[in-house]
């Protein structure tokens, strides 16, 4: 096998497994950058090099060496419990908790017979867009190591960029899979809300969150999309339908042809007198890769949503407002952490001190929006008006659906800024997920397909579908991938990766 | 301009059960109220009739056969408790002492 196996998708590595390549060689490969280069990137937060040999050379010696997704490695966003493998959501509150059971998500990758490299760095509870609010270590974006590598899905982004893992799950309540894959010249896919379980998922906002797939391709995305995908008894927002067929459309959409699609281009998502805050560089390429589309034969129209001028608006109320609910759990009792438990102190008291404690500023800001929007009095005002606009953000998206087959914008307004620019600046931060709001309030699929680069790093492309209509996502991304490919006439960033 | 002033913060971080310090009472009432300048613009669409959306996807209450299934090891639930004590959960006292 080529010792070069950390540049290769995990579709080649699916190759090289069936042609008689070891798990314990691409995993040694994996783990061997890890500890060369983890210290200075900070995309991990867990990783056991021995329980991921053991478990290659338990899939090596298995009847299941050389099918499906057997042995190829794979991170987790630190946000999907694991069991007995320490889990922490980014948050000092529950340091060094080993959950007693898998979530959904990663039984499933278990049973597929991936190899868990380990768990990845992220903002605490996916609150933020750079994985600056991890209560643990800095993760810097692998195109240059002063700039973020978006949030909060940061350390699987690093880590499938810089060539740490082949690709790895993220969580999107707000854009945290989108952007960081936007960022860093990844593919990451949001699907409909209810297509895949939140069994097992600490919770943030539980209307909106979902995890999905991040990877070098549309057609890896594809493969653990699939592997992940699907009706659970267990999550009761669960969406009782099959697996759609998501590689078979990506495998079809490179091949190019377009014709007969409908895509429509947003106006209120970096079009005309719409582009404040977006940088010229992304609208140029976004621009280009949009007139790509039309000579692959697709038919390109303006569309106006409206109410995505108040997405951002709308979501940082009731994001915030169900965060507040769903972290009252963490209250010292059953586990994690407990500060001040003298002997004296009363049950009340204990629970402030090891929040106090326990949480990191941005969580302690949003629990407090969300306590304040929830209250009697600011109720209506706040968190009411905020779910009639999503119901406003839904119509337009069902009109928009009505004439055309998808709908695309650029996935960020800005390429991935400097560390530490907008850390104080609660409201700059959420800007960086202008564009991604709209899909998650209307529980629809959108993926983020890297279009180009602007001053040296990545622009991401998003491309949103109707509910269940995932496959469509997959299949535009990749026609755009495969054109934007053969014009470069190189594998783009996975040659950059091999280089490196 | 939306303000929450620095009492009010105080008020919210109790209801929440967080015991705030005086630097972040200071540093919070000030981000918070341009987060609440920024969010308010949800007061700016028109929404008379339109009903309020609390989850994206069309949602029916889910029913199972009841079913007898084993639950998690008491032991290894307890193992990640910060305090256990005779099978159970050990927690700081709820009431006052008689006087």
């Amino acid at each position: 096998m080529s010792t070069d196996v950390t540049s290769m998708t995990a579709t080649e590595i699916q190759a090289a497994l069936a042609d008689g390549g070891t798990s314990v060689e691409v995993t040694r490969a994996y783990l061997d950058r890890i500890a060369a280069t983890d210290g200075e990137l900070g995309a991990y937060l867990h990783v056991d090099p021995e329980a991921a040999l053991a478990r290659a050379a338990e899939i090596d010696a298995g009847s299941t060496r050389g099918t499906g997704l057997a042995g190829i490695p794979v991170a987790l966003k630190d946000v999907v419990v694991t069991e007995g493998v320490p889990t922490t959501s980014g948050s000092k509150i529950l340091e060094g908790w080993k959950p007693p059971y898998d979530a959904t998500v990663a039984a499933r990758l278990k049973a597929a017979g991936t190899v868990l490299l380990g768990k990845t760095n992220m903002d605490e509870f996916a609150m933020g867009s750079s994985t600056e609010n991890s209560a643990y270590r800095i993760t810097h974006n692998p195109w240059n190591p002063e700039r973020i590598p978006g949030g909060s899905s940061g350390g699987s982004s690093a880590a499938v960029a810089g060539g740490l893992a082949p690709w790895a799950i993220g969580t999107d309540t707000g854009g945290s899979i989108r952007q960081p894959a936007a960022v860093t010249g990844l593919v990451g896919h949001k699907p409909t809300y209810g297509s895949v379980s939140r069994y097992g998922l600490i919770a943030f906002s539980s209307s909106l969150d979902q995890a999905g797939p991040m990877a070098r391709t549309v057609l890896d995305a594809a493969l653990l999309h699939e592997a992940i995908g699907g009706h659970d008894p267990l999550d009761s927002t669960s969406i009782d339908a099959p697996v759609p067929v998501l590689a078979e459309s990506a495998r079809r959409g490179a091949q190019g042809d377009l014709s007969g699609l409908t895509v429509g281009v947003v106006r209120e998502l970096g079009g005309e007198g719409h582009r404040d805050g977006y940088e010229d560089g992304v609208i140029d390429s976004f621009g280009a890769a949009v007139a790509r589309l039309e000579k692959l034969g697709a038919e390109i129209r303006e569309v106006s949503c409206p109410a995505f001028d108040l997405a951002l608006a709308a979501y940082y109320l009731i994001a915030p407002s169900e965060a507040s609910s769903n972290l009252a759990r963490f209250d010292g009792v059953r586990y994690g952490l407990r500060v001040g438990d003298d002997g004296a102190r009363e049950l009340d008291e204990v629970m402030a001190l090891t929040r106090e404690q326990g949480f990191g500023p941005e969580v302690k800001r949003r629990i407090i929006l969300g306590t304040y929007a929830l209250s009697s009095g600011y109720y209506e005002a706040y968190y009411g008006q905020a779910q009639k606009v999503r119901t406003l953000i839904s119509r337009d998206f069902s009109a928009a659906f009505a004439d055309v087959d998808v709908l695309v914008s650029p996935t960020t307004p800005t390429v991935a800024f400097p560390l530490g620019a907008r850390v104080d600046n609660p409201v700059a931060m959420y800007a960086a997920d202008l564009c991604t709001l709209p899909a998650s309030l209307a529980g629809v699929p959108a993926i983020s397909v890297p279009c180009g680069l602007s001053e040296g790093l990545p622009v991401g492309f998003q491309i949103m579908a109707p509910a269940l209509a995932d496959d469509r996502c997959y299949q535009v991304a990749a026609a755009l991938e495969a054109a934007l490919t053969a014009d470069r006439g190189d594998r783009g960033f996975l040659d950059q990766l091999a280089a490196r | 301009m939306s303000t929450l002033s620095r009492d009010e913060v105080a008020h919210l971080a109790h209801l929440a059960r967080l015991a705030v310090t005086d630097e972040e009472l200071d540093l919070f009432a000030g981000q918070l109220a341009a987060v609440l300048d920024a969010v308010a613009q949800v007061g700016k669409a028109s929404v008379e009739d339109v009903p309020p959306t609390t989850h994206a996807v069309p949602m029916t209450n889910v029913m199972r056969e009841d079913v007898i299934r084993p639950s998690l090891p008491r032991d290894v639930v307890l193992a990640g408790a910060p305090a256990a004590e005779d099978g159970r959960f050990r927690v700081p006292r709820i009431l006052q002492e008689e006087a």
